[in-house]
């Protein structure tokens, strides 16, 4: 397995050895700072040491920009960045993004500490976070005067929210007595009746923030009596006041974002309002002429010309009974009068004279002749027949 | 300088105002009177909206 390499390979297999690690791609050492130069090129050298132990460090120049502290020899620090091999003199070396100092331990410490407590006093509690006002009138700004964070709020509110009134209270971010000067500024802003609050830093070192983890800065910020957002920071930045604020924004300018609505969303739902208007107001109209066609109908129903019509059919449907009334009487009556009829034919002689009976009558005088006695011989007679008289004279009778 | 309403208190009336109008049992009269009320509410709110301009007011520094 003897393999001959030349220097370009074997640098080339180191670099892409030590690229590939997943620890050497990003950690953070601890250190003593020596060696430090700054040449005009605007990268950064030194050398971090511990005891007997040293590696060279780099720090290019657009890191350099973003480090929020720069240390001197002699300092002890927490370095972060990626361990790689500069192939131009076979040294193994830290790339540095971003430098601490190595006391943060003691922050860090007091910042879980404080956290704590005020967690378990109930400063953080959700139950208390409020909701934010949909249409802020008055917005209360607490921040440095100079900084970009207030430009960077003040820009998105002009976009986005013009509709404000904004006061800034002004207090120092950073430094010594800066808690106090934020302290200073809420109270001037609660007091000055905003509607609400955003508590704004830009972006920094847990040092540059530290005047929003101290307790002073939590309390005032506990204590609005409006909705307060903070806006302190980068996205990854987290202070004691994120916590006890009613909405935590990653950066000032998402907080101005957060706490407001856009105008043009604003204009859209006017748009849609207006919208709505005209519908409400066509619908009712819409109501109203059907219930007047609705009216119209029932007023000609009841209108005399119906009346007339329906006491017409009443006296037709009278007339009508009164009519079969008058039938049944009359076919009663005609009824009667058929039996009476009947009898009165069974009386009628012509009747017994068609089953062949005759009438014998004495012509001069028409008596009907019932007893032979009273006719006498030879004398002329008339039989009435069913058809017709039969004039006959009598054989026998009385002399 | 009068002030004028704000936009929260023109729009919150806008929006009651259609609300109304959503509901039951009122005249044609009534209808009538609301929808230019919120006709009248919805041209104040445009111009709000149309004529805004952020004031800024800087708070003197009571300790500095």
């Amino acid at each position: 397995m003897l393999r001959l390499l030349s220097v370009a390979d074997l640098n080339l297999y180191l670099r892409e050895l030590l690229d590939t690690d997943e620890i050497l791609r990003d950690l953070w050492v601890e250190g003593e700072v020596s060696n430090m130069s700054r040449p005009a090129s605007g990268h950064v050298y030194f050398t971090l040491k511990h005891g007997d132990a040293q590696i060279k460090c780099a720090c290019w120049k657009s890191s350099v920009a973003r480090l929020t502290w720069l240390p001197t020899n002699g300092d002890a620090v927490l370095a972060h960045g990626r361990v790689g091999y500069y192939e131009v003199n076979g040294n193994v070396q830290l790339y540095i993004d971003g430098l601490r100092p190595a006391g943060i331990g003691l922050l860090n410490a007091q910042f879980e500490e404080l956290k704590a407590r005020l967690e378990a006093e109930g400063l953080f509690d959700l139950s208390r976070k409020r909701p934010l006002p949909l249409l802020p009138r008055r917005i209360g700004i607490a921040t440095s005067t100079t900084g970009a964070a207030l430009q960077d709020i003040l820009n998105v509110l002009q976009r986005r929210y013009p509709l404000a009134e904004v006061l800034v209270a002004g207090c120092k971010v950073q430094g010594a007595g800066a808690a106090e000067t934020i302290v200073a500024a809420l109270e001037q802003l609660y007091a000055a009746a905003v509607d609400v609050v955003i508590v704004a830093r830009g972006g920094g070192s847990i040092e540059d923030l530290w005047a929003f983890n101290e307790e002073i800065v939590a309390r005032a910020v506990f204590a609005s009596p409006v909705p307060l957002v903070s806006g302190v920071g980068h996205e990854t930045d987290t202070t004691i006041i994120d916590y006890v604020a009613d909405l935590r924004a990653p950066t000032p300018s998402a907080a101005a974002m957060l706490m407001t609505p856009d105008v043009a969303d604003l204009r859209l739902a006017l748009r849609d309002l207006s919208t709505r208007l005209d519908e409400l107001l066509g619908a009712r109209l819409d109501v109203a002429e059907i219930a007047l066609a609705g009216s119209t109908q029932r007023l000609a129903l009841r209108s005399p010309a119906a009346r007339i019509e329906r006491d017409q059919q009443r006296l037709d449907e009278i007339e009508a009974r009164l009519r079969s009334q008058v039938g049944q009487r009359l076919a009663l009556l005609d009824a009667r009068l058929g039996g009476a009829a009947a009898r009165l034919a069974a009386l009628n002689p012509r009747a017994v004279l068609s089953r062949g009976y005759a009438i014998v009558r004495q012509p001069v005088s028409g008596a009907v002749v019932v007893d032979p006695a009273v006719v006498m011989a030879g004398e002329l007679l008339e039989i009435v027949l069913r058809d017709g008289l039969l004039n006959v004279v009598a054989a026998v009778g009385r002399e | 300088m009068t002030e004028q309403p704000s936009y929260e208190v023109l729009y919150t009336r806008l929006v009651a105002i259609v609300a109304r109008l959503e509901g039951d049992g009122l005249t044609l009269d009534e209808s009538l009177a609301l929808y230019e009320e919120g006709v009248a509410l919805a041209a104040s709110c445009r111009h709000v909206l149309e004529t805004a301009t952020l004031r800024i007011t800087e708070l003197q520094r009571g300790d500095s």
